[in-house]
């Protein structure tokens, strides 16, 4: 029979855990990674892609770009654009990315990172020369219900940023009156604003903001409005009438003009997507890349989309961990060996109680559809998938009913893998059938420990900050399951188990 | 009280842990291309039949959906019956059907099962509901065995069976699995049959758990679980070793019934059999393991390792061969 020595295994988990930790630590050293996630700051990394047709002829891509966008400081700005040639201008107070190639054909696509420091109070507005109100033409009868408008707002304020704020109050109404009405029928809200104000002598003007949540894709930008008070540009959100720059919001633009020109293509757009690090204190000082080979292992250096769903994959071999420790040494059976983890994934990104709810809600309404579907003696794949398409109405209903309630859940219950559930839901009503409820609670229950714990590890701060920045330790993650496919000694439960032994001994 | 025992306790008695049987026994022993004689129960009939191992007659293999409405007219002539599917384990989705009445069936419990419910059994068989990953499955179904009398008194409406741990082809371990209400007339411990550990050296009855706790008397029955004896006991183990040659795998559970007509037949064959039965023994595996481990040269014949198996275990149920199991086994090669 097959029968080899395990000394030469057990040298190579040695070194799998020697070779994690040495390369941590070198990282560590090197690169003044902490290991700890509490000396970090937050860095936002915002992608700008830029996306047209070309038809063949000479290109060239202008992007505006932030300039000392209020509330961030810039860390790193990159070009990423095969065959064109990439400058940064500034003109006349503007920042542009500018791209330029001889010929193109075909879909085209340009991206521009850039790596942004919530500091606040930091940037401060810089004006050289007082901005005048810019002159705007309206044509009848435009012309009176902006009269009419202004005068009602003027009415109502004492200044030009009170102004600012009626007229956004009078536009937004849920039932704007004749006057804002017939004007929000000829331009958008933001650009509505900006002319009235201008009429009224106050200089406006319309900025691109984005606002920044951690792993958006397709993002688009926002008009804000900023007015002039004499001394500084003040910036109100148009659409509520809130008052300054939030927290959350970069002004990618401030400057007049469009954010894209593109010579020699068409249908251009531009999105972005954005992803929330945390970089060590030290590392935001030097900020640019330095050319040593543990940078270029740094994960850091993938493309933001990547990187978000990298960041959640990374903590799946701590689930594995979990389930192994829990199978292995525990004893506690589970419905579906990494179906825990899988829950656990979702639970991370609902967070654990309405997770938890939605869980166990989904399970239960489940459970009741599948004991009609089987009273219609349907064939066992079609029973599945009807369960899928179930599932994903009951999710919807769930959602729905959570957002209504005020709970942004609804959104990330998509996460819960629908496949999964429906199987899960499938296995659960055989076992109860044929087994009766007591197995369904131990081995439901026992996936919900497993996934609760595998959850609470996943979750824990350090585990993201340590899978992410040490991938490496991955290899003693690794080490340690191998060791523990090895373990030949009792596990927990079956110490209870085997409880009646004691009468025979001796 | 008795809620927990020592790891030292159990490892002085010896007793297999599940881990160890994964690794040592069943990785070690068991050659992965074998399993699908053994998870497969038609093949294993198949198997059974080229070796001279009797099992339960195969009256009908149900392949396809369409073949269901056929099955169901040529089912309408038989009383008795089992249907399983191939790929099943644990008792998984086992009819047995025990008589009729009118146009209903009866389960060995007595309750009724309609046309259309056996119809609905069989598509979720093909559809492999409870086949291993779910993959499709054939169903079959097999003559019903009528337990012999002598020991069908102890068994709740269901076939009691005999498990025999066959190591390497010695029996080295085996009990009787008598089905219980609980089990719904299936003799598969989990579902609650009651197990009764037998003397290897005479098929007398040594102790009964039923879901892990020791029991004296049959919990539906009432009866002494002590007095049972099973009769051909040489030739049931014999039957069991043979089919070491049949599969060629080292560490198997082989399970045997006893037909009123027809005498000891081969019910299936496991690949990874249960832990449950040392606990019906009141004692561990390991010795016994150990023990066949250290044979400087192994038997030929069934009949021979049966014989040494049985001599073993003769001078008392328990404790003598324990040459208290060693620190590590150091590799054997078989
Ligand atoms: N032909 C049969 N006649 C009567 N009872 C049967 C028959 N086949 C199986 N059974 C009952 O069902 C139980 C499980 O059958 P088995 O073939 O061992 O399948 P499994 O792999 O699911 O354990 C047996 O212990 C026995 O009690
Ligand atoms: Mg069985």
């Amino acid at each position: 029979m097959r029968q080899y020595s395990r000394t030469p295994f057990r040298i190579g988990i040695g070194l799998l855990i020697l070779a994690g930790v040495s390369l941590a630590t070198i990282r560590h050293l090197e690169l003044g990674v902490p290991w700890w996630p509490g000396e970090q700051r937050p860095v936002w990394r915002v992608e700008a892609r830029v996306d047209f047709q070309a038809s063949g002829e000479p290109v060239s891509v202008r992007l505006n770009i932030p300039d000392q966008p209020p509330g961030f400081r810039i860390l790193t700005e990159q070009a990423t654009s095969p065959g064109y040639g990439f400058t940064l201008q500034e003109q006349q107070g503007e920042r542009f990315a500018q791209w330029d190639i001889r010929q193109a054909e075909g879909p085209q696509t340009l991206f521009f990172k850039t790596r942004l420091l919530p500091e606040p109070q930091a940037a401060q507005d810089r004006e050289s020369e007082l901005p005048t109100a810019s002159q705007v033409f309206l044509e009848e009868p435009s012309a009176t219900a902006a009269r009419a408008l202004l005068t009602q707002a003027q009415a109502q304020s004492s200044g030009p940023a009170s102004l600012a704020r009626a007229l956004i109050r009078q536009l937004t109404r849920a039932t704007p009156d004749q006057n804002a009405q017939l004007l929000l029928d000829h331009a958008a809200l933001a650009e509505t604003l900006a002319q009235l104000l201008n009429h009224a002598g106050i200089p406006a003007r319309l900025v691109d903001g984005l606002v920044l949540e951690d792993a958006r894709r397709q993002q688009r930008l926002l008009p804000w409005l900023q007015i002039h008070d004499g001394n500084h540009w003040i910036t109100f959100n148009p659409r509520t009438g809130e008052q300054g720059v939030p927290e959350q919001v970069l002004l990618w633009r401030q400057a007049r003009g469009p954010v894209l020109e593109v010579v020699g293509g068409q249908d251009s757009q531009v999105r972005f997507s954005m992803l929330r690090q945390t970089l060590p204190a030290t590392q935001v000082g030097q900020a640019t890349a330095t050319g040593s080979v543990m940078t270029a292992l740094s994960l850091y250096q993938l493309p933001v989309e990547q990187q978000g769903m990298f960041r959640l994959l990374l903590l799946m071999p701590f689930g594995a961990l979990v389930v192994c420790v829990l199978r292995i040494l525990i004893g506690i059976r589970t419905a579906g060996t990494f179906m825990p983890v899988l829950i656990a994934v979702a639970f991370v990104q609902t967070s654990l109680l309405p997770g938890l709810a939605a869980f166990l809600s989904l399970i239960t309404l489940g459970l009741l559809l599948r004991g009609y579907l089987s009273s219609l003696n349907l064939l066992l794949v079609s029973r599945i998938s009807a369960m899928i398409v179930l599932v994903l109405f009951l999710t919807a209903a769930l959602s729905l009913i959570g957002y209504h309630m005020g709970f942004s859940t609804g959104m990330t219950l998509t996460f819960f893998p629908m496949v999964i559930l429906a199987w899960t839901i499938e296995r659960m009503s055989i076992l109860w059938d044929e087994e009766g409820p007591h197995e369904v609670f131990i081995q439901g229950g026992g996936s919900l420990l497993v996934a609760i714990l595998a959850y609470l590890i996943m979750s824990a701060p350090l585990a993201e900050h340590l899978s992410f920045n040490f991938p490496e330790l991955h290899l003693v993650v690794l080490g340690l399951i191998l060791l523990l496919g090895q373990y030949t000694g009792y596990k927990l439960t079956e110490l209870r188990r085997f409880a009646p032994m004691r009468r025979y001994s001796t | 009280m008795m809620r927990w025992i020592r790891p030292r306790a159990l490892q002085q008695q010896g007793m297999l842990s599940m881990n160890q049987r994964n690794i040592d026994y069943i990785g070690r022993y068991n050659d992965r291309r074998a399993y699908p004689l053994v998870d497969n129960k038609l093949k294993t009939k198949t198997l059974a039949d080229t070796w001279d191992v009797p099992s339960p007659a195969l009256l009908q293999v149900v392949k396809a959906q369409h073949e269901i409405h056929q099955f169901l007219d040529y089912v309408a002539a038989l009383d008795g019956f089992a249907i399983k599917p191939a790929k099943g384990s644990g008792g998984k989705g086992i009819l047995v059907i025990a008589g009729r009445e009118g146009n209903d069936f009866i389960k060995p419990s007595g309750s009724r099962v309609s046309l259309i419910d056996i119809e609905r059994h069989l598509s979720n068989i093909l559809a492999g509901l409870y086949s291993l990953g779910g993959s499709p499955d054939v169903a079959i179904i097999e003559a019903l065995v009528r337990a012999d009398p002598l020991l069908s008194r102890y068994s709740h409406q269901g076939v009691p069976d005999i498990r025999v741990l066959v190591f390497k082809g010695y029996p080295v371990m085996a009990m009787l699995r008598l089905a219980t209400a609980a089990s719904d007339g299936k003799a598969n411990l989990h579902q609650g049959a009651v197990g009764v550990g037998l003397n290897l050296a005479n098929g007398h009855a040594l102790n009964a758990v039923q879901f892990d706790q020791p029991i004296e008397q049959h919990p539906d029955t009432g009866l002494p679980l002590k007095d049972i004896h099973i009769t051909q006991w040489a030739y049931l183990l014999t039957m069991a070793s043979r089919c070491y040659e049949a599969t060629g795998l080292g560490y198997m559970g082989v399970d045997l019934v006893v037909d009123a007509f027809q005498g000891p037949l081969l019910l299936e064959l496991n690949a990874r059999p249960g832990l449950a039965i040392q606990i019906a023994n009141g004692e561990g595996l390991l010795p016994r393991l150990n023990a066949v481990e250290a044979l400087p040269r192994p038997h030929l014949t069934p009949e021979a390792r049966v014989a040494w198996a049985r001599e073993q275990a003769a001078p008392s149920a328990s404790g003598v061969l324990c040459s208290r199991p060693s620190t590590r086994r150091d590799g054997v090669p078989a």
